[in-house]
C-alpha cells in the first residue's frame, strides 16, 4: 500500500515538474522568436529570419 | 531572469532535484546547439542575407536597367552588437527548444522507451520536423523583403503547425493502433490542406535565386542544429544522475 502511495505522488510531481519546464521553453521561443515588441524584433531579427519563424 | 524563473519555481515544487537535473541538462545541450546554429548561422545563411538586404533597401536593383551581378563585393565590417545578438537569441531559442525537447523525452522514457544518444538523433530529426520542417512547407524560410501575410495570422498558423506535427510524430512513434497512425495522418496533412496565409501580391525586391538559396541554408543548418540538439540533450539527460526510485 505504501509503495503504491509513493509512487502515485511521484508521478504526479513529476507530471507538475515536466509542464513546468515545457511551458518555460515554449515561454522563451515565444518571446525570443516571435514577440513583435520592436526592440526584441531588432535584437532578435536575423535569427528570427535564418530560424524560419514569420518575421514582421 | 532564467535564474531567477529558476528559483521561483525551486520553491513551487517540491522535486526540486529533478527539476534542476531537468534544466541544466536542456540549458547545457540548447545553449551547445545554439551556439552551433548562430556559427551555422553566419558562414551559410547569414551572408545570403545581407546581401538581400542591398536589394530590400535598394542599393542594388533586380530587373531594372543594368544589369545585376551574382557576386558582387558585400565583405563588409563585422557588426559586433549585431553579431552578437544573434548568438544570444540563438542561444536563448535552442535553449527554449531543448526544455519542451526534454520534456518529451523523458515522458517517452517514463513509459518505457529507450532513450540513447543515437535515439536522441531521431529525436532532433523529429523535433526539426515538427519546428522548422513542417511550418517552412507552407512559410519558407523568409529572405529580409519578401512580401508575406499579416504577422499574427502566420504565427497562428505557425505555431497551430507546430503543435499539429509535434503530436502526430509522437503518435507514429509511440502509437499502438491505426487509429492513432491514421490519427498522426490527418494531423500532419491538416495544416497544409486547410493552408498557410499568403499575401495578396508579390513585392520581393530580391531575385528568386537569393531566396531559394536562402530557404535551402536555413533549412540545412536548422536540420544540422536540430540533431545536435537532440543527441546532446539525450546524451546529458542520461549523463545526469539518476534519482533512486
Amino acid at each position: 500500500m505504501n509503495t503504491i502511495a509513493q509512487t502515485r505522488v511521484q508521478e504526479k510531481t513529476s507530471l507538475m515538474t515536466l509542464l513546468a519546464v515545457a511551458i518555460m521553453g515554449v515561454g522563451l521561443i515565444t518571446v525570443a522568436g516571435h514577440v513583435q515588441a520592436t526592440t526584441l524584433h531588432d535584437a532578435a531579427h536575423d535569427v528570427r529570419h535564418a530560424t524560419g519563424f514569420p518575421c514582421h | 531572469m532564467m535564474l531567477h524563473m529558476t528559483c521561483a519555481m525551486q520553491l513551487a515544487f517540491p522535486a526540486t532535484n529533478m527539476f534542476q537535473k531537468i534544466v541544466t541538462s536542456a540549458l547545457i545541450a540548447g545553449f551547445g546547439a545554439g551556439l552551433l546554429a548562430a556559427v551555422l548561422q553566419f558562414a551559410f545563411v547569414q551572408p545570403v542575407l545581407l546581401h538581400a538586404e542591398l536589394f530590400e533597401g535598394g542599393d542594388l536593383v533586380h530587373f531594372g536597367s543594368s544589369v545585376t551581378l551574382a557576386q558582387p563585393d558585400i565583405a563588409g565590417d563585422f557588426d559586433l552588437v549585431r553579431n552578437g545578438l544573434s548568438i544570444a537569441f540563438s542561444a536563448l531559442i535552442y535553449v527554449g527548444y531543448a526544455l519542451f525537447l526534454i520534456t518529451t523525452m523523458i515522458a517517452a522514457q517514463e513509459r518505457g522507451h529507450d532513450l540513447s544518444v543515437k535515439a536522441g538523433l531521431v529525436w532532433g530529426v523529429a523535433g526539426f520536423g515538427a519546428v522548422q520542417m513542417a511550418p517552412a512547407f507552407g512559410l519558407p524560410p523568409e529572405l529580409p523583403g519578401m512580401a508575406a501575410a499579416d504577422v499574427t495570422d502566420r504565427q497562428i498558423w505557425w505555431f497551430a503547425t507546430v503543435a499539429a506535427t509535434g503530436i502526430a510524430l509522437w503518435l507514429i512513434a509511440f502509437g499502438k493502433n491505426w487509429t492513432m497512425w491514421g490519427a498522426a495522418v490527418i494531423l500532419l496533412a491538416a495544416p497544409h490542406i486547410i493552408g498557410a496565409p499568403v499575401p495578396s501580391t508579390f513585392t520581393g525586391p530580391a531575385p528568386p535565386e537569393l531566396g531559394a538559396e536562402f530557404a535551402a541554408r536555413a533549412l540545412g543548418t536548422g536540420l544540422v542544429a536540430w540533431m545536435t540538439l537532440g543527441a546532446l540533450t539525450a546524451y546529458l539527460w542520461q549523463s545526469a544522475p539518476q534519482e533512486a526510485s
